[in-house]
């Protein structure tokens, strides 16, 4: 399984919509950072969150999140939260890790 | 910043000596340099010094020793397209010592 | 295995960025060129804004800025030659392949016939070729 990171907003950068466009199905993605807003319900980029979450998972490192003002029920339904060993367990599940700058 | 005198001229050089300003680069410049490892240079070093000015004019960048190898061999043929050839022209390494001489930064990589 | 008993990883290095306007794309050569020393299984990729990396005809004079764009050809020399262009961030930006730089590499299987270093490649074929990778190294 590879591991997608995103950092980047999608607001700012392609990054997710590429990376979302280049993940195959059973791969993971973890939004981080400022990635954290396309895990957010509401925005331009929902339909296509949910739509890549019927073949991947996708999770959101929650610290990043909150400290954006936002909460758990701010996210796009299926998004799932994971804290820093979370994500320390997800890079350690992974095949490869690939960053979307 | 250290410089050697080419001719009268003052010639900037980095720490390690390699010529600051590639443009500031003259044979003369290249006699200086090799002076200073005590080498005399022949029509075979400077076969070498100008393959690596050409080459870099081209790419933009002083080749690694195994790419001057090959390449060197591919030119001037393979008596002279091996490490044993080079590193009795330029003892301290053919890439690093002769980018020196041809006025060139350290090749990429180069430690 | 590799001469030396080292084992031999495949490495795709993924470009994403512009040349000129971050220190990304250099940065990214820079790896490459350091890195191939190790003789490992190579691929470059330019996706997105890195596709302009490889556009002909780059001229810094006016910019005050190193143009390594010539740097690109040389990567045949030092084996690299597995380039993958994404087809859909080249169309997406007007562009084709006879707008960028044409790399070659020698094929020395082959009698050293000059052979095109640059495929272009659709999203399937791009995703198979990372999930083959052992290591993605991301500029």
């Amino acid at each position: 399984m590879t591991l997608h990171i995103v950092n980047k907003s999608p607001f700012e950068t392609n990054s997710l919509e590429t990376c979302l466009r280049l993940a195959r199905s059973g791969h993971c993605v973890l939004l981080f950072e400022d990635g954290v807003y396309g895990a957010s319900k509401g925005t331009r980029f929902e339909a296509l969150l949910t739509e890549a979450m019927q073949n991947c998972k996708i999770h959101v490192l929650l610290p990043d999140f909150e400290a954006r003002g936002m909460k758990a029920d701010n996210l796009i339904a299926g998004i799932e939260t994971v804290d820093y060993l979370g994500f320390v367990d997800l890079v350690t599940a992974s095949e490869r890790v690939q960053s979307w700058l | 910043m250290a410089s050697i005198d080419v001719n009268g001229k003052s010639v900037e050089v980095d720490e390690e000596g390699y010529l600051v300003n590639l443009s500031e680069w003259t044979q003369d410049a290249a006699k200086i340099l090799s002076a200073q490892d005590e080498l005399e240079l022949t029509d075979n070093h400077w076969e070498v010094i100008n393959f690596l000015r050409e080459y870099y004019d081209e790419y933009q960048i002083a080749p690694a020793v195994r790419v001057l190898t090959k390449a060197i061999g591919k030119k001037l043929g393979p008596e002279k397209g091996n490490s044993k050839y080079l590193y009795e022209l330029f003892p301290y390494g053919p890439a690093k010592q002769a980018c020196r001489f041809a006025g060139l930064p350290k090749p990429t990589g180069c430690v | 295995m590799e001469e030396g008993g080292g084992v031999t990883k495949k490495f795709l290095y993924v470009n994403r960025k512009a040349p000129y306007g971050s220190i990304y794309a250099l940065e990214s050569l820079e790896v490459v060129l350091i890195g191939a020393a190790f003789e490992q299984d190579v691929s470059l990729a330019f996706i997105d804004d890195g596709v302009y990396q490889l556009k002909k005809n780059q001229s810094t004079d006016g910019i005050g800025m190193k143009n390594f764009s010539p740097t690109y050809n040389a990567l045949g020399d030092y084996d690299i030659n597995k380039i993958y262009v994404d087809k859909d961030s080249l169309e997406q930006r007007g562009l084709s392949l006879d707008d960028l730089m044409n790399l070659t590499y020698e094929d020395e299987n082959d009698n050293y016939a000059e052979k095109p270093s640059i495929s272009l490649v659709n999203s399937e074929e791009l995703a198979a070729l990372m999930e083959q990778q052992d290591v993605v190294l991301s500029f």
